[in-house]
């Protein structure tokens, strides 16, 4: 799939892309890590590449910084080919899954690390890396030892090691994925402002739907080596544009069902254990007889007590509740629905109205059409 | 009960050690001390005097053997070093598996043979009839033989040889555990081959090149069967003179104040060392 448009062949070097991918492949004996990959990233966003472990986004970020050369294609940043240029020539720095800060060294010393490369005066050094440090939010730690560090100042520290060399491209390996819980949902916020106040393009990536949901502005789905979707977090949301998608972004009930009938978008499917849905064709390829993968978000399924409160929705059922999975905010019923038998899981709104539900009420679930997403399975 | 129980116990074990500390280390060294110490007078006739160390330092050939072993063992451990670090960087940190294995296993297995059975090969290759000048004979490049042997290069070929496995293992544990990506984080950030050795790779086996030369320093400055016989009669090393006095001369005192002059002169290079390298004996040799 390619997204690039006609007017990026021509170098320019005001590009309005920091980044360009051109048809990127990357073979390691005949296994296709990156499967001919085109992207563009535009100046000063956050773009997030997110992929389940082994979908080569590791393979594609390495190739961006250079530790790892295409099989073919072509890799621009600010208009210029990266083909060829080693990684230390290249005006991108990377902020490594562990970090990678050196312990030989002081604060001041990994900071200025870069500069000192670049054989930049000693004291312009100081001056920058306290610079650097108080924009991070750490000023006055450079004669500190790493070890001295909690886990979100490393990681900020990480950042200033880079950001002090004024890079084209930032590119983060999953940094946040050694951190416990709550200090990651602290880091997202971070690495978000942290992206907005320097304006540096951010390339990202992480195995972590939320991590990417909430910090990029574009997001790019791979798998097997493949994008399969680029677009903004509300798109890959409700909009998916192919089955993997609609299962890995977001949670989502599936069915394997059967085409009844299609009417322009609008698919009547009978699921595997005898489930009458009626859908949207999201794949628009859809055909009677074929086989669908069917998918429908726990938070668009309503809950009622009686049939008539669920009015104008498509797909209305009735189910036993099996069990409650209580988690505040995020709470779910697992149920069991009559008619098929089959397990459905749904999301308990906490408005109170649900707050006496148990185990073996027997409840209505009904969900829109528009709501209930139907690939072609392949 | 329990404690005298597990006291005994602790004894028992550390008994072996004890004995092996007291029997091998401190009681030879202090009749040791007590010889070198003890100045002949007249048959069988001693005073107790520093007279066997003045006699080192007035007579010139024992001290100048006394610095061009330290000198040579010194060169002969850069040397080591210096071929080591390639080797020991390729195998810890360019090979994986199997091939790193292999790699490891060739440098163990010439130390399966004897000292002595090594430096022969050597001389099979270096004499006037070995291998290297009937080679260079049979090329054209020499007219006649050529004594390759019985020089200083031979024992610094010899001693270098004889060290290379106790540099290469302790610096490839160390490279071992160096993280990758602190490399490619230093050129990412722009460094190159020389600035990332230098600010990342070194520092970091820092502990491993210390241990290593401490470990090949003493065995060169302590190595009797490689200078003597690849460096022949005259080859001039300390504890060939050492030899000497105990076994030729029967001069046990004399052969004991050297003796004590090269463990000084042993701990006070290694001291030296360790703290122009900032490094201390626990990083180091303790790990």
């Amino acid at each position: 799939m390619s997204q690039q448009p006609a007017s990026a062949q021509n170098t320019n070097p005001a590009a309005a892309f920091d980044l360009e991918c051109r048809n990127i492949n990357k073979d390691f004996d005949g296994f296709k890590a990156v499967n001919n990959v085109s992207f563009n990233v535009p100046t000063g966003t956050f773009f997030s590449i997110l992929g389940p472990s082994g979908c080569g986004k590791t393979t594609l970020l390495r190739m961006v910084a250079g530790f790892q050369t295409p099989s073919s294609g072509d890799l621009l940043i600010k208009g210029k080919s990266m083909i060829g240029v080693p990684p230390n020539k290249r005006p991108v720095s990377m902020v490594f899954q562990h970090l990678a800060l050196f312990p030989m060294m002081d604060i001041a010393a990994n900071v200025g690390f870069g500069l000192r490369q670049r054989g930049v005066p000693r004291e312009d050094i100081a001056k920058r890396v306290e610079t650097v440090l108080e924009r991070v939010g750490l000023p006055g730690v450079g004669s500190r030892h790493i070890s001295q560090l909690s886990g979100g100042q490393k990681q900020r520290v990480a950042i200033a090691r880079c950001m002090v060399l004024e890079p084209d491209v930032l590119l983060l390996d999953e940094p946040l994925g050694a951190l416990d819980l709550k200090l990651r949902e602290h880091m997202k916020i971070e690495l978000k402002k942290l992206q907005s106040e320097f304006g540096t393009t951010f390339v990202y990536i992480t195995h972590d739907q939320s991590e990417a949901l909430v910090m990029s502005d574009q997001i790019a789905v791979m798998n097997h080596g493949e994008f399969e979707q680029v677009g903004a977090a509300r798109e890959l949301y409700h909009e998916p544009k192919t089955a993997f998608v609609a299962g890995f972004v977001g949670e989502a009930n599936s069915f394997t069902a059967k085409v009844d009938s299609i009417n322009g978008d609008a698919a009547t499917l009978v699921s595997d254990d005898g489930l009458n849905i009626k859908g949207h064709d999201a794949s628009g390829n859809l055909q009677q007889g074929d086989k669908a993968k069917v998918y429908v978000r726990p938070e668009s399924i309503r809950l009622a007590t009686s049939a008539d409160q669920l009015d104008n929705v498509e797909n209305l059922n009735q189910g036993i509740i099996e069990n409650i999975l209580f988690n505040g905010a995020n709470s779910h019923i697992l149920l069991r629905e009559e008619k098929s038998g089959g397990e459905l899981n749904v999301a308990i709104p906490q408005t109170g109205q649900f707050r006496d539900l148990t185990r073996g009420d027997k409840v209505y679930i009904g969900w829109e059409a528009a709501q209930t997403r139907c690939y072609k399975e392949s | 009960m329990n404690s005298v129980h597990s006291r005994l116990s602790l004894y028992l074990l550390f008994t072996p050690f004890l004995l092996w500390l007291a029997l091998l280390i401190i009681i030879p060294h202090i009749f040791m001390f007590l010889v070198s110490i003890s100045v002949k007078t007249g048959v069988r006739e001693y005073v107790t005097g520093l007279g066997n160390y003045m006699v080192f330092f007035t007579e010139p050939l024992y001290w100048n053997t006394f610095a061009r072993t330290a000198f040579m063992s010194i060169s002969a451990t850069f040397l080591t070093l210096l071929i080591g670090f390639p080797v020991a960087y390729y195998i810890a940190k360019l090979t994986r598996g199997r091939t790193k294995t292999t790699l490891f296993l060739m440098c163990l297995i010439p130390f399966w043979v004897s000292e002595l059975v090594r430096t022969f090969g050597w001389m099979i290759l270096l004499r006037e009839t070995g291998i290297f000048s009937s080679f260079l004979q049979y090329i054209g490049l020499a007219s006649e033989p050529i004594e390759f042997l019985y020089n200083d290069a031979a024992i610094m070929v010899g001693l270098v040889y004889t060290s290379m496995l106790f540099m290469v293992v302790p610096l490839v544990t160390t490279l071992d555990s160096l993280d990758d990506s602190l490399i490619e984080a230093g050129y990412d950030l722009g460094g190159n081959g020389i600035t990332v050795l230098r600010e990342i790779i070194i520092p970091h086996a820092m502990p491993g090149i210390v241990s290593g030369c401490i470990v090949v320093f003493m065995l060169s400055l302590g190595n009797y069967l490689t200078p003597i016989l690849l460096g022949g009669k005259d080859s001039l090393w300390f504890t060939g003179l050492i030899y000497d006095q105990f076994i030729t001369r029967f001069n046990w005192e004399l052969g004991s104040a050297f003796g004590f002059l090269l463990l000084i002169l042993s701990s006070t290079i290694v001291w030296a060392g360790l703290k122009l390298s900032g490094q201390s004996l626990t990083d180091t040799v303790g790990r």
